[in-house]
């Protein structure tokens, strides 16, 4: 155990709040139906703490500068999933990425794939109805009295999948998806695989013959951009290709 | 344009209370769930620890221990029949959701696993008892999806992005549906209904610091609170002792529960001194109070000697890797600390509402100290006051009394569906909500909405946070007649019917306001200190005057009304508390 002169030791020097602010630049792809069919780019400048999340920093400017400026957000630490948007080019959630992360400059898109509504926020419901499509609920009619007994390998086979927070960052990102909205995308067959390899559930086969029709899992060209973008680190190309190899070899 | 629907029952919100009684609702009778978000950016999936239920699955337990406990932790204003019912039908409640596929952690032997948390103790306080039964630290995230998933299966009805604004009530007093505002158009809908239930959460974001969502802005009570319904013990507000320090971000209390240590700028571990049996599992009170004190006599860390240090440098940085990965990782990203090595500097933090509108153990609205049903109005979950939390929340029994209540409002629903009839609502049921859109779309040039809020979260903070005083709270009575006065003078620049959030804020800000000041009001007259609400002016718990609930009303003029209600006693005779 630490002694409290080391606690101390070790925190000396932690950057506990800025002591200066940095500049910077937002550049944000906009749109609204109601002011123009046409998207357009608008530019901001603003004093930050370099620490400052980049969803906070949107606030500031909705806040102060335009109000039209629109996004979704709830948490804003990462867990609800809301704030999913095209952060210098690669997905992430807004709430996850600091200023000094991307200070210069920073350009902001809305996640691709999906119908753009207005600014940052986009047709979110193709997107649930692939999740909705793969079954994703556990399947198991047997009588328990209490509760189901599971080892902790058989746990631990799983337990990737289960953070998921259905923010889409994976599906958007990748480039299957752009190309064939019908394609049920890494975050639905995620949320199978969660199942599928859940010693408890009884219905992985019909998953595994949603997943090989051919809006399925064949349709990943292993390009790990899906991996890349999941905020919550989730091994997504994996756990795509586990489902695959459980269908050529009929097995979980 | 209007748009009208008609259901039996109207569920209002999607997290976890919402979702469990629209699963039980829907396949008896006809259920529509409206939610401003969509149901899994709900804030139960914020909630890290665990959920207590005495399983006894790693030593012994019994839920008249869980029931003691939750009485005792909340400082005797707890109704203790209904934490009776709370911790009894807990068990049932988890196996329920571990067959519904919940992912909890095991032991060896394959049960559900369980560790320790704040407040939750063997045989009456003798030590702290293995009783938070967790997925990782994101078990809140787990319940929210495996009851999504539930209502997947069931293919409920929502009604996303859709945000109630209104109660409608006919002269007599029965429930006759809710006004929406669908953001994704503009359009009001009108939802006609036998029976609605409100499951909105809470309202933390009235402080600067807060582990809540933007979204949590006291929706349900606040639309309730203008249709005459009271609004119950709102003077207790619990302040979370380890929230990331500026953030508000929670740093779950299943860290103290996995061996964590708090530690001042000395490197004591100073809940040794306040509370000598279980130290750093005190209850939440307790310790933001301790906190509070070190912070004032000197010991706090960091150039303003503002906070404290959580410290899991000790653990073995496999404990947190696989049952506290994501507080490990809220602190390497948002404040650049690595909790294996260095400790994660912490403040208390706003996080939950005990109170709010009154119910009974059937989640049905009850109002007066007689408690007269208001026939089919029901509310669950954090909006809620049963009352199984009481003066101060013990960590787990949150996503316990979603689970517990939800089910129970949603079973009495589907009941009172099948013989009440399906009311009028009221002639010009959108007018209000018309009137107060238009107020706030039409003016050109006033006082900006997040300016207002900002000046309400930092004076919240500064005078109705963890400590309070006359003084304090007659201040924050002022600032708020001034700030509720501007409200009624905010614009907005965005004036489109397209996702129009700049217009919702500016609702939101309006509810918060009522909620702040129904706080603020009960706060000043209830002159003791209890649970979390302690004033500085009156330390000590007074039961011959204040072992009573507080009712706020609203009276027409806007002015609060206050009236008290008894507690419910049952077998705990209310003593000192120490731990």
């Amino acid at each position: 155990m630490a002694t409290a002169a080391e606690i101390l030791e070790t925190s000396e020097g932690r950057r506990v709040g800025a002591t200066h602010l940095i500049t910077l630049e937002l550049r944000i792809r906009r749109f609204n139906p109601q002011v123009s069919a046409d998207p357009w780019w608008d530019e901001f400048t603003v004093q930050v703490d370099p620490f400052e999340r980049l969803v906070e920093i949107l606030h500031e400017v909705k806040w102060h500068h335009d109000g039209t400026l629109t996004f979704r957000r709830s948490c804003a630490h990462g867990i609800c999933g809301s704030d999913a948007m095209v952060i210098n080019g690669h997905n992430a959630l807004a709430c996850k990425v600091l200023a000094k992360d991307v200070a210069p400059k920073v350009t902001i898109e809305p996640i691709r794939g999906l119908r753009v509504l207005k600014d940052l926020i986009v047709d979110m419901d193709p997107f649930f109805d692939g999740y909705r499509s793969v079954l994703p609920y556990l399947v198991n009619d047997e009588e328990a009295p209490r509760e189901r007994i599971q080892s902790q390998e058989e746990r631990e086979r799983y337990d990737d999948t289960t953070k998921c927070i259905l923010c889409a960052a994976c599906t958007t990102s990748c480039p299957i998806f752009w190309a064939d909205d019908a394609y049920v995308g890494p975050a639905a067959i995620v949320n199978a695989h969660r199942f599928i390899f859940d010693s408890r559930d009884r219905a992985p086969r019909e998953r595994l013959a949603i997943l090989s029709e051919k809006t399925g899992v064949f349709r990943c060209r292993t390009t790990f951009n899906c991996t890349e973008a999941c905020p919550r680190g989730i091994e997504v190309t994996k756990a795509i290709q586990e489902v695959k190899r459980a269908i050529l070899f009929d097995r979980t | 344009m209007t748009v009208s629907h008609s259901y039996d029952a109207v569920i209002v919100g999607a997290g976890g209370a919402g979702l469990r009684a629209a699963i039980e609702t829907s396949g008896r009778v006809k259920t529509a769930v409206i939610s401003k978000l969509y149901p899994t950016r709900s804030h139960t999936g914020a909630a890290q620890g665990g959920v207590c239920a005495a399983l006894g699955n790693v030593e012994e337990d019994h839920p008249e221990w869980h029931a003691f406990d939750t009485v005792k932790g909340g400082d005797y204003l707890v109704d203790q029949p209904a934490a009776q019912i709370l911790t009894e039908e807990a068990i049932e409640s988890i196996y329920q959701l571990e067959r519904w596929g919940l992912p909890f952690n095991r032991t060896p032997d394959g049960l559900i696993d369980q560790r320790r948390f704040g407040g939750h103790t063997a045989n009456h306080g003798e030590r702290p008892v293995r009783r938070a039964c967790y997925a990782a630290d994101r078990t809140g995230h787990m319940i929210l999806q495996t009851l999504y998933q539930q209502c997947v299966k069931r293919d409920v009805r929502f009604f996303n992005e859709f945000y109630c604004l209104d109660l409608l009530r006919t002269d007599d007093g029965r429930t006759a549906g809710v006004v929406a505002y669908e953001l994704a158009t503009g359009e009001l809908h009108v939802f006609r209904a036998k029976a609605v239930l409100f499951a909105t959460g809470g309202y933390g974001r009235m402080f600067k610091v807060t582990s809540n969502a933007h979204a949590l802005t006291g929706d349900g009570p606040s639309v309730a609170w203008r249709r005459g319904i009271p609004l119950e013990d709102m003077e207790f507000f619990q302040f979370h002792p380890t929230g990331l320090y500026r953030l508000g971000v929670l740093l779950s209390e299943g860290a103290r529960g996995e061996g964590a240590i708090l530690r001042n700028r000395d490197g004591e571990r100073f809940m040794e001194r306040y509370a000598p049996t279980i130290k750093d599992l005190a209850p939440r009170d307790v310790i933001s109070r301790s906190i509070y004190q070190e912070i004032k006599e000197g010991r706090g860390v960091g150039p303003k000697a503002d906070h404290l240090y959580l410290d899991l440098t000790h653990l073995d940085p496999h404990v947190l890797e696989e049952k506290l990965p994501d507080i490990t990782e809220f602190a390497r990203v948002y404040l650049q600390v690595e909790p294996t090595r260095e400790p994660v500097p912490i403040q208390p933090t706003a996080h939950y509402a005990m109170g709010g509108i009154p119910t009974d153990v059937h989640a049905r609205v009850v109002t007066g100290p007689d408690e007269q049903v208001v026939p089919g109005l029901y509310a669950a979950g954090e909006c809620a006051c049963v009352s199984v939390h009481g003066a101060n929340r013990l960590g787990t029994n949150s996503l316990l009394d979603i689970v517990v209540f939800g089910r129970r409002g949603g079973q009495d629903i589907a009941e009172y569906c099948n013989h009440a009839d399906l009311p009028d609502p009221p002639a010009a049921s959108t007018a209000d909500t018309v009137a107060m859109l238009d107020a706030i779309v039409s003016r050109r040039t006033g006082d900006n909405v997040a300016d207002i809020r900002r000046e309400l979260q930092d004076a919240m903070f500064d005078l109705a946070f963890v400590v309070r005083t006359e003084e304090s709270l007659s201040e924050m009575e002022e600032i708020l007649t001034g700030l509720r006065d501007r409200y009624e003078r905010v614009a907005i620049t965005d004036k489109g019917t397209v996702y129009n959030t700049d217009l919702m804020e500016a609702v939101e800000l309006g509810f918060l306001l009522d909620c702040a000041a129904t706080l603020v009001a009960a706060a000043q007259a209830r002159d003791e200190s209890r649970g979390a609400h302690y004033r500085e002016d009156h330390p000590l718990r007074d039961d011959a005057n204040w072992l009573k609930h507080s009712l706020a009303y609203r009276l027409d003029d806007g002015s609060i009304k206050l009236e008290t209600k008894p507690v419910k006693l049952g077998p705990y005779v209310p003593m000192e508390r120490k731990y």
